[in-house]
Formats: C-alpha cells, sequence, structure tokens
C-alpha cells in the first residue's frame, strides 16, 4: 500500500498543471456556456490537448495515446478538475474509439481513429430506442442486407449531439432468431447520409442536447460493420464498462466540494455563515466523507485493474456511489443559492441580478438528474452488483 | 375527532379542480408560462369572478371571510395544475397584509380592488443578502415633509413586473439585522425601477431599485417584524398546500407510468425495487398530508405551538417534496429528462416552494431553537 507520489510524478503533475492555467482560457470557458459558441469552443479545446499529445490518455500508445501509468492518468484528471478544465466529449475519444482498435479491422483503424484522435469527426451514440432502454437488448432498428449495404430502418432516442454529429455508433438488429443478443450488430454510420433525421428534444434544465434520430431507408457499408454480424452485443458491453469507469466523477466532485465550502463561508445568513451553520455542515460533512471514501474505492479498483483484473461489477459501484455524491452536492448548491436557484437565463448581468451562480445551480442541479439514468441506471447497477457480486 | 371538510370548501374544491381540469390543461399552461406576462388576465377575471379572489377577505371588505383551510383547499387544486396566476403575490401576501395591518381606508379602497380583479400586488421583502432571515434589511426609509421616501434594492418580488403596487420592508431605525425598526410601505409600481427575469417555474419576478420612492406607511413604524414573520407563515401555509397537491400529482403519474412502461417483458412496476420506493413516496405524501392537517388544526384553534407546527410543516414538504420529485423523474427514465412531460415542471416549482419563505434547513433550524432551546 503506498499512495506518496514519486519525484517523477510530482514533476509530471507541474507540467500538467502548468499546461492546464495556460491553455485552458477563460475566453474558452465563456465560450463553452453559451450553447451558439459550444461546438467550435470544445473542438478548439480538444486539439490543443491533442497537440500537446494528451487528447487519448486511455487509448494504446500505438494508435496515439500517451503511454502513461495509472499514476499519471489519475494525476492527469485530478489536475484537469482542480484546474476547473472540462474533459473531452466522450463519444468519440473514450466509446467508439476503444472498440474500433479492439475490434475493428486495419483499414477501419486506419479511417477513424487519426480523424477522432484530431477531433475531425463529431461521434454520438446510438444506443437507446423508444422501446429498448434500461433492456437495450430489446432494440428494434433493423439492418437488413442489401449487396455490400445494410438498410437501416428505426429509431434511436436521448442521443446526445446528435444535432452536432459527422458520425454515429450504433447497435441494430441484423437477426431476429435465437437469443436477442445474439442478432445484433455494431455499425458505424455517417451522419449526412440520405434518410437520417434528427429530432431535437428540449431538457428539463433549459439546453438541448438530447435528441431523436429517426432512419427510413438508410444505406450503410457493410464496410462500416465493426466485427462480424450479430457479434455487436459483445462489443458495446465491452464498451459500457469503458463508460462507467469515469462516472464516478471523483476529480470533479471535490473541485465541486471546494467550491462549495467557498460559497459557503459567503453567504451569511442572520449574521451566520453557512459553514459554520450546524445543519449544513452535517450536510456537507456527509456528502465529504462518502466522497473521501469513494476515491479510494475508485483507487483500489484501478489498482485491481492495474495488476490485470478486469473493472467488472466494482464500476457499478463507482457508478452508483459517484453519481449519488454529485446530486447531493447539486442539492447543497441549489440550497446555497437559496431563492436564487431557479433563475433562468437572463439578460441581467450578475450585478443586476445581485447573484452569480444561481443559474448554473438550477441548470446542473436539473440535467444532473440524468447521472442515476443514463450509462446504465442505478436501479440497473445494483442488479449487476446482486447478481456478479453478492450471487443473488 | 372529524377530519372532514365543509360542504361550501368541499364546492370550492370541486370548482378549483374543474377549472384546472377543463381551463387549464397542459397545453394551455405552458402557452401561460412562455407568454410575455405569464400569466393570464384572462383567467384572472375568471378567478374573480368565481370569488377565488375573495377568499382570505372579511366580509365587510366584500370578502368571502375564508380561513386558513379555506386557503388551503383552493391552494391544493392549484398546485395539481401548476397554476401559474399570482394569487400568492396578489391575494395571500399583498392583500394579506393588507387586511392585517392597513388603515380602514386602506383596506376600503384597496381589498375590493383585489377581489374585482382590478389590482396586482407584490411584496417586495427579499435582498440579495438577506436569504432567509426576515430582519435582515438595508432598504431605508426616512421620514420627510411629504410622508417617507424610500431607498434601496429589493429582489425576486414575485408578480413584480405584473404588480401595480409594492408593499415593501424598510428599515427606519436600527441596524442591518435588528428586529425592531422594520417597517412596511405602501409604494406605487411606478415610483420604482424594476427588472424582469423568470424563474424556473414560468414565475416572473422582478428585481426593483427604489431612489427617493415615495412610501406611505402600513402599521406601526419599526414593528413590522412580527407582521412580517405572520404573513410568511400565512404563505407556507399556501404553498405547502400547493405543494401537497404536487405531490399528489406526481405520485399519480409515476404510478400510472410503471404500470405501463415495460422493459425485460414486463411493466416496470413489477419490480420489487421499485415497489417498495413507490411505496416510500405514497407515504411520504401521507405524511405531509396530515403534517397540514395538524397545522391547520393548530393555526384555526389559536394553538400555542402552531408556529412550530408550522416549522415542522416546511421541513416535511421540503424532504418529502425532494424525494417525491426525485423518484418521479427517476422512475421515468429518459422521458424524466424531457421538458415535454409535466413531471420536471413539478419538480421545479416544489423546489421553488421550498426556497420561499426559508428553507428545509432553515425552518428546522426554527423548530430545534424551539422545541430544544
Ligand atoms: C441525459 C441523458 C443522456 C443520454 N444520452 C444517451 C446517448 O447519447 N446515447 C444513448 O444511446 N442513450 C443515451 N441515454 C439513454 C439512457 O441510456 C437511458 O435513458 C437509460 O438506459 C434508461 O432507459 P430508459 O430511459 O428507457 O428508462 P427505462 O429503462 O424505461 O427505466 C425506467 C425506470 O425503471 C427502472 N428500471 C428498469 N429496469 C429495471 C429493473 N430490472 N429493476 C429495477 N428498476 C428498473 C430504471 O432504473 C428507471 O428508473 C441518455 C439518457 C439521458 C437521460
Amino acid at each position: 500500500m503506498h499512495t506518496q507520489f514519486t519525484a517523477e510524478e510530482l514533476a509530471f503533475r507541474e507540467e500538467v498543471r502548468a499546461f492546464y492555467k495556460e491553455a485552458h482560457t477563460p475566453e474558452l470557458v465563456e465560450r463553452f456556456s453559451n450553447p451558439a459558441t459550444m461546438k467550435d469552443a470544445i473542438i478548439e479545446w480538444q486539439r490543443k490537448l491533442y497537440d500537446q499529445g494528451w487528447v487519448a490518455p486511455n487509448w494504446p500508445k500505438e494508435y496515439g495515446g500517451t503511454g502513461w501509468t495509472d499514476t499519471q492518468r489519475f494525476i492527469f484528471d485530478s489536475e484537469r478538475s482542480a484546474a476547473g478544465a472540462r474533459g473531452v466529449i466522450p463519444f468519440g475519444l473514450s466509446m467508439v474509439a476503444p472498440v474500433i482498435y479492439t475490434f475493428g479491422n486495419e483499414e477501419q483503424k486506419a479511417r477513424f481513429l487519426p480523424r477522432i484522435l484530431k477531433s475531425e469527426d463529431w461521434w454520438c451514440q446510438g444506443y437507446s430506442e423508444p422501446g429498448a432502454g434500461s433492456d437495450l437488448a430489446a432494440l428494434k432498428t433493423r439492418a437488413v442486407r442489401d449487396g455490400d449495404d445494410y438498410i437501416v430502418n428505426g429509431a434511436k432516442i436521448w442521443t446526445t449531439y446528435a444535432q452536432y454529429a459527422d458520425w454515429i455508433f450504433c447497435l441494430v438488429r441484423t437477426s431476429t432468431e435465437g437469443k436477442r443478443q445474439e442478432g445484433i450488430s455494431f455499425l458505424l454510420i455517417d451522419m449526412t447520409t440520405p434518410g437520417i433525421k434528427v429530432n431535437p428534444i428540449h431538457s428539463i434544465d433549459n439546453h438541448h442536447s438530447l435528441n431523436e434520430v429517426e432512419f427510413n431507408d438508410v444505406r450503410v457499408p457493410v464496410a462500416n460493420r465493426i466485427g462480424e454480424e450479430n457479434k455487436g452485443w459483445t462489443y458495446a458491453k465491452a464498451l459500457l464498462a469503458h463508460e462507467r469507469t469515469g462516472i464516478a466523477g471523483v476529480a470533479d466532485s471535490k473541485r465541486n466540494l471546494a467550491n462549495l465550502k467557498k460559497r459557503a463561508a459567503a453567504e451569511v445568513n442572520g449574521g451566520r455563515s453557512l459553514l459554520s451553520d450546524p445543519l449544513f455542515q452535517k450536510r456537507l460533512s456527509d456528502v465529504e466523507i462518502e466522497l473521501m471514501a469513494l476515491e479510494f474505492t475508485e483507487l483500489r479498483v484501478l489498482a485491481t485493474v492495474a495488476s490485470g483484473g478486469a473493472p467488472g461489477a466494482e464500476s457499478s459501484m463507482l457508478k452508483i456511489k459517484g453519481t449519488e455524491i454529485q446530486q447531493a452536492l447539486q442539492e447543497l448548491n441549489m440550497d446555497l443559492a437559496a431563492y436564487y436557484q431557479g433563475v433562468l437565463p437572463t439578460d441581467l448581468n450578475a450585478e443586476q441580478l445581485g447573484h452569480e451562480f444561481g443559474s448554473d445551480a438550477r441548470q446542473s442541479f436539473m440535467y444532473g438528474r440524468a447521472a442515476t439514468i443514463y450509462g446504465g441506471s442505478n436501479e440497473v447497477q445494483k442488479n449487476i452488483i446482486a447478481k456478479a457480486v453478492l450471487g443473488l | 375527532m372529524n377530519f372532514d371538510f365543509t360542504e361550501e370548501q368541499n364546492m370550492l374544491r370541486d370548482s378549483v379542480a374543474r377549472f384546472v381540469q377543463d381551463d387549464y390543461n397542459w397545453d394551455k399552461r405552458c402557452a401561460i408560462a412562455a407568454s410575455e406576462e405569464g400569466m393570464s388576465a384572462e383567467n384572472w377575471q375568471t378567478f374573480a369572478e368565481l370569488g377565488w379572489l375573495s377568499v382570505p377577505f372579511a366580509e365587510e371588505y366584500g370578502g368571502f371571510g375564508g380561513s386558513a383551510i379555506d386557503v388551503m383547499v383552493l391552494m391544493e387544486q392549484f398546485g395539481k395544475g401548476l397554476v401559474l396566476e399570482p394569487y400568492l403575490a396578489t391575494v395571500i401576501l399583498f392583500g394579506g397584509l393588507l387586511q392585517k395591518v392597513g388603515s380602514e381606508e386602506q383596506r376600503n379602497t384597496l381589498i375590493p380592488q383585489i377581489i374585482e380583479g382590478g389590482l396586482q400586488g407584490a411584496y417586495a421583502y427579499l435582498e440579495r443578502q438577506s436569504r432567509h432571515e426576515l430582519a435582515d434589511v438595508t432598504t431605508t426609509a426616512s421620514a420627510g415633509a411629504n410622508g417617507h421616501v424610500l431607498n434601496g434594492e429589493k429582489v425576486v418580488v414575485f408578480n413584480g413586473m405584473g404588480a401595480d403596487q409594492f408593499i415593501v420592508s424598510a428599515r427606519t431605525s436600527g441596524e442591518q439585522n435588528d428586529e425592531a425598526g422594520v417597517s412596511l410601505f405602501l409604494v406605487a409600481a411606478a415610483d420604482v425601477q424594476r427588472a424582469g427575469y423568470q424563474m424556473m417555474d414560468g414565475q416572473r419576478v422582478a428585481n426593483i431599485v427604489l431612489k427617493d420612492a415615495p412610501g406611505v406607511l402600513l402599521g406601526e413604524e419599526g414593528a413590522a417584524l412580527p407582521v412580517m414573520e405572520d404573513i410568511a407563515q400565512d404563505a407556507n401555509l399556501a404553498l405547502c398546500a400547493e405543494a401537497l397537491g404536487i405531490m399528489e400529482k406526481l405520485n399519480a403519474t409515476t404510478l400510472e407510468y410503471t404500470k405501463t412502461r415495460e422493459q425485460f417483458g414486463v411493466t416496470i412496476g413489477s419490480f420489487q425495487a421499485l415497489q417498495h420506493r413507490m411505496v416510500e413516496t405514497f407515504m411520504a405524501y401521507e405524511q405531509t398530508r396530515s403534517m397540514v392537517y395538524r397545522a391547520l388544526c393548530a393555526l384555526t384553534n389559536g394553538e400555542e405551538d402552531a408556529t412550530t407546527a408550522m416549522h415542522a410543516l416546511k421541513v416535511l414538504v421540503n424532504r418529502n417534496g425532494r424525494l417525491i420529485f426525485g423518484e418521479a423523474i427517476q422512475m421515468h427514465g429518459g422521458m424524466g429528462l424531457t421538458d415535454e412531460l409535466d413531471v420536471g415542471h413539478y419538480a421545479k416549482r416544489l423546489m421553488m416552494i421550498n426556497t420561499s419563505f426559508g428553507d428545509g434547513d432553515y425552518h428546522q433550524t426554527q423548530f430545534n431553537e424551539r422545541v430544544y432551546n
């Protein structure tokens, strides 16, 4: 057991810290928060990471990864969070790329991976359907062979940022025989293909990130299928595990907690700051203590992975605890904003409004409800633990 | 022991329920929320014609002479429809304060105008730094040759853009958090600068700036704090009744959804993991209703622990409200995140109710002070 950083690791930390300080400019942050400029700003940010060689720490070195140790990755993420910097959009870099380099052929790797690294293609994830959410294997979007193409018909839903996407990776049904899981294939589909329609879904945080994607006789070359026909479920499952490890969000929660404390010290009710209020202290420390433990739970899971184990059902625990903590912090933030917690974006500036963070608190609180739903809902995660860990 | 409502209360409830059902469907409600004013003048007139604007006012001013129970009956139904019209701001707060401390002349001229639907009012008491502390007042009022003039700023004033007149809290003596020295003033909308914005529950609010704004003293100078506490209690009772209607609606919607949504070849309501949680939300709702009744009984019988019961009620509404809307969204899965579904809107209103007139923590602190210290 050791948790001390070596001298090299400390030097690495300084390097990362300096990079974030310089590259993640306030000007970028400003543009991230405006829907009209967000996409370009994100691409610009991801290119800076690419230029630095740090955009894909989770990839193998041969495809453009960093070749870092787990500790370095941990430091990198902690520093990102401490700097208040945003992570990369996961759909290309963290979700589809591992499937492509693990299960794709050479041609697919050469065609897609460099463009993902350089953020030249924006990807979205087309898994969920109106009738297939927690029960993903119920998906019905059909892909029927026609010569060298598949003809795809159906609809995907909750597709995050489909409105920006150049490509979508989809699970489609290629067979209705046998077990449901054994009739699913993994397709990469160009969003400009005729027959694709993206319909916006507005969400309770007053933003537009969700969409429905319709497919009407969409021709997709068979060459865009990853791996074998009807084996898509296996590839997707490998990918879901990737989605779950990041989801604990320990580093971000630590930063949010630190911010909350600052705010709580500044918010005064009847002459007493909220940070010194016994009830608020109790709620804050309840979360902080869980987070202290979760940080080490995550390190323990990482250690298992480092020594060759797979992040199995343990990553479900990271997801459940991580998202519960995120939501508790968002809720405390709302209470800190008091009656300003409901403010919608307005033309008034913070000085005219009399408040700095009410609208942000609202937005992250409302969107934050999704964290226990997406990436496999917390109920589904509990079912996994019950079955796989407890043997129930 | 009898928790039945009177014949009149049943009629009031049915008439509001019918209005919500027939004339305030979800599409109409959304159209009103999206409109410039955030309310419907036509609906307001309907409220006047149906006598709803007169409920809490004494008969001598043309009112219905209703009790806290009548208000509760009405607000609960408003909650089910997420009614946006500024009943709380104009009738409960502005009208309520007039009735409590207005002069005979002020009551005689203004209350009938409210009842007819011709006068919109607002209560401006929050300041940017005050949080939930009523005595935290920095706006000042000084007496001059032609009455008082007010200087300062009030924020998040409900119905602040729609109001014709404001009742404003201001300091006539003492320091920022002193209990003594706060007074209430009637101020005309034309005499303040206002900047409007919108809250997540559809409410239109405003910040108002007072620069030598003329104000007419309402009630006794320097002694407004007990009145402000009193009106906060009335407001909280109305809001908690509204919350009760919201909780009932959310539970019903969610229960219905879990009975129809299928995953893994069965309805999700068949999963015991969800069943137990729906039992929890059901019990949370029943407990909240009991606490509303308890507070109402204590208030209408003038019992000594009425204030304690009111603090307890606000604590429970906060806790159970969060539980109920949290589960409602969660059990709807992705659907729960959509703006199109009403669930999120009910959730937002519950959050705003919680933070209005003292949040859960504030009232729990007050409860602790009263009961344990
Ligand atoms: C903000 C957001 C972004 C998303 N982005 C994407 C995306 O980019 N791409 C994509 O493909 N999908 C995306 N999703 C979809 C997400 O993966 C699904 O919402 C999720 O899988 C749940 O499915 P559902 O919404 O159909 O809910 P349902 O599966 O209908 O679940 C409803 C409720 O029932 C519970 N439940 C279901 N089964 C069980 C069970 N066996 N035991 C106990 N409880 C159960 C669930 O936990 C939930 O509480 C996103 C969702 C959200 C909210």
